[in-house]
């Protein structure tokens, strides 16, 4: 019947700043989905096996440490690996706009960077989501 | 992917999927559910409950990694409030459960509230069932935080733990009807902060009332008290149920307690066994299950067939001018068509 869009919120690696994290969850929670948060410092094991249990149809990471090139990419593969091929993975935080373009070669569908406004990534993921 | 076949060789995946269909309410959830159900009914299901913030998440963390300790295997479901305004939900439970994410026996699933006002969702006791059938040894329901009516918990689960913390209220708190009587084990968490013992006192008096008051001498307010809690114990407990719930301090975040109140859980999981209130309860879950769907399915054909005819619309109005009334409609409709 009604399909409801799930999506995962999460923060890779070691950094501890969640705020734009947190705003995020909250306006994709007033957007009527529903919002998984992990919490901090996850491994992108942990973030793939979470987005499994939870059968999210969104990863939403944040990174502010400079880690992206690194562990976005790892999530994709490793959601890829379990058999979600139709889960839309996005990415946000500071994120220099010249590593966008790998970034979106590794399969991450957009990156958000600091300054959208939120219902940029609502619209993103209403349009995109499978 | 055949779901239910890849559900029954331990696909993760496909438990998660079949969830979702579940949850959902896709049309195959149905043909999912009728081919799983035969593989129900080994699991053994605790519910926890208790206020917002009582610590249910970090308990259940700490509860599942003992029952990991003995080998077993264990399903997570945890509910949080959907928001009635916009649908959406934040599903936060697995914040106090990242360290069971890596481990192989252990499968979380977050769910919202949906609409549901009894501390489950509509779908939670399907959710179970799909765990059940992929093998789980034991399934943890965590509800959302309950204020003092949300005791679905108990049509769900066969043992009930409620999770309290010291310094929410005096002891008129304690016996107030609602979740205080659906206890099959009490934990009272955070028991480092101030209150704790008082809060022990006061349940275990409230308890007493329960079990014994009748052979005490009585006041007049005593009396009606205790024939108040005997009418709503026989409502709760199958006749002949003893059971006197047990109390455990508990310091979740430290571990402290966690052994004692798996005994706990046990020996009450236990005690129903034996007495055979465990199969009544199942019996009585398994009518209540038939019925649910029964009146889902009633009410879903009969709404389907007015709307079609567009005789809703026309009785609608007819009641909306006054010309007849809700009960006098339904009494026709009834009538034509169950009529054989």
């Amino acid at each position: 019947m009604e399909k409801r869009i799930r999506v995962l919120v999460a923060k890779p690696g070691l950094d501890g700043h969640d705020r734009g994290a947190k705003v995020v969850a909250r306006a994709l929670r007033d957007a009527g989905f529903e919002v998984i948060y992990t919490g901090l410092r996850q491994t992108p094991e942990q973030i793939a096996e979470a987005a499994l249990q939870e059968d999210v149809n969104v990863v939403a990471m944040s990174i502010l440490s400079g880690a992206h090139p690194h562990l976005f990419p790892k999530v994709v593969n490793l959601v890829r690996e379990k058999g979600m091929d139709d889960v839309l993975i996005i990415g946000g935080g500071v994120i220099p706009e010249t590593d966008i373009p790998a970034l979106k070669e590794a399969g991450v569908a957009e990156v958000f960077t600091p300054g959208t406004p939120t219902s940029a990534i609502v619209d993103f993921i209403k349009a995109n989501v499978k | 992917m055949d779901i239910v076949e890849e559900l029954l060789k331990g696909n993760r995946l496909a438990l998660s999927r079949a969830i979702t269909a579940i949850e959902n309410e896709y049309d195959e959830a149905v043909d999912i559910m009728k081919r799983l159900y035969a593989h129900t009914g080994h699991a053994f299901v605790l519910g926890i409950t208790g206020p917002p913030g009582a610590g249910k998440s970090t308990l259940t963390d700490k509860l599942a990694k003992a029952y990991r300790a003995q080998g077993k295997t264990v399903g997570i479901i945890a509910i949080d409030p959907t928001s009635p305004f916009t649908g959406g939900a934040i599903l936060g439970d697995r914040i106090r459960m990242n360290s069971l994410t890596m481990d192989e026996g252990v499968f979380i699933r977050s769910m919202g509230t949906r609409g549901s006002l009894g501390g489950l969702s509509h779908k939670t006791a399907d959710a179970i069932k799909a765990m059940d059938a992929f093998g789980k040894d034991i399934i943890f329901v965590e509800t959302v935080g309950v204020g003092q009516s949300e005791v679905d918990i108990v049509k769900a689960a066969d043992t009930t733990m409620v999770v309290l913390i010291p310094g929410m209220g005096d002891d008129i708190q304690a016996i107030k009807a609602g979740i205080l009587e659906i206890g099959d084990v009490f934990t009272i968490n955070k028991a480092d902060h101030d209150g704790a013992d008082k809060l022990v006192r006061e349940l275990n008096m409230m308890l007493d009332l329960d079990a014994h008051g009748m052979q005490m001498e009585q006041t007049d307010t005593e009396k009606a008290l205790a024939d108040q809690f005997h009418h709503l114990n026989v409502a709760k407990h199958a006749v002949g149920n003893t059971w006197r719930p047990p109390i455990q301090k508990v310091i979740a975040s430290q571990n402290e307690g966690i052994t004692e109140t798996v005994e706990n859980i046990e020996k009450h999981f236990k005690y129903i066994s034996e007495t055979g209130i465990l199969q009544k309860r199942r019996t009585e879950r398994s009518k209540n299950e038939m019925l649910d769907v029964l009146h889902s399915n009633i009410g879903k054909y009969i709404t389907g067939k007015l709307d079609e005819t567009g005789k809703l619309d026309e009785y609608v109005e007819q009641i909306k001018r006054r010309e007849t009334d809700p009960y006098t409609v339904v009494a026709d409709v009834m009538h034509d068509m169950l009529k054989e």
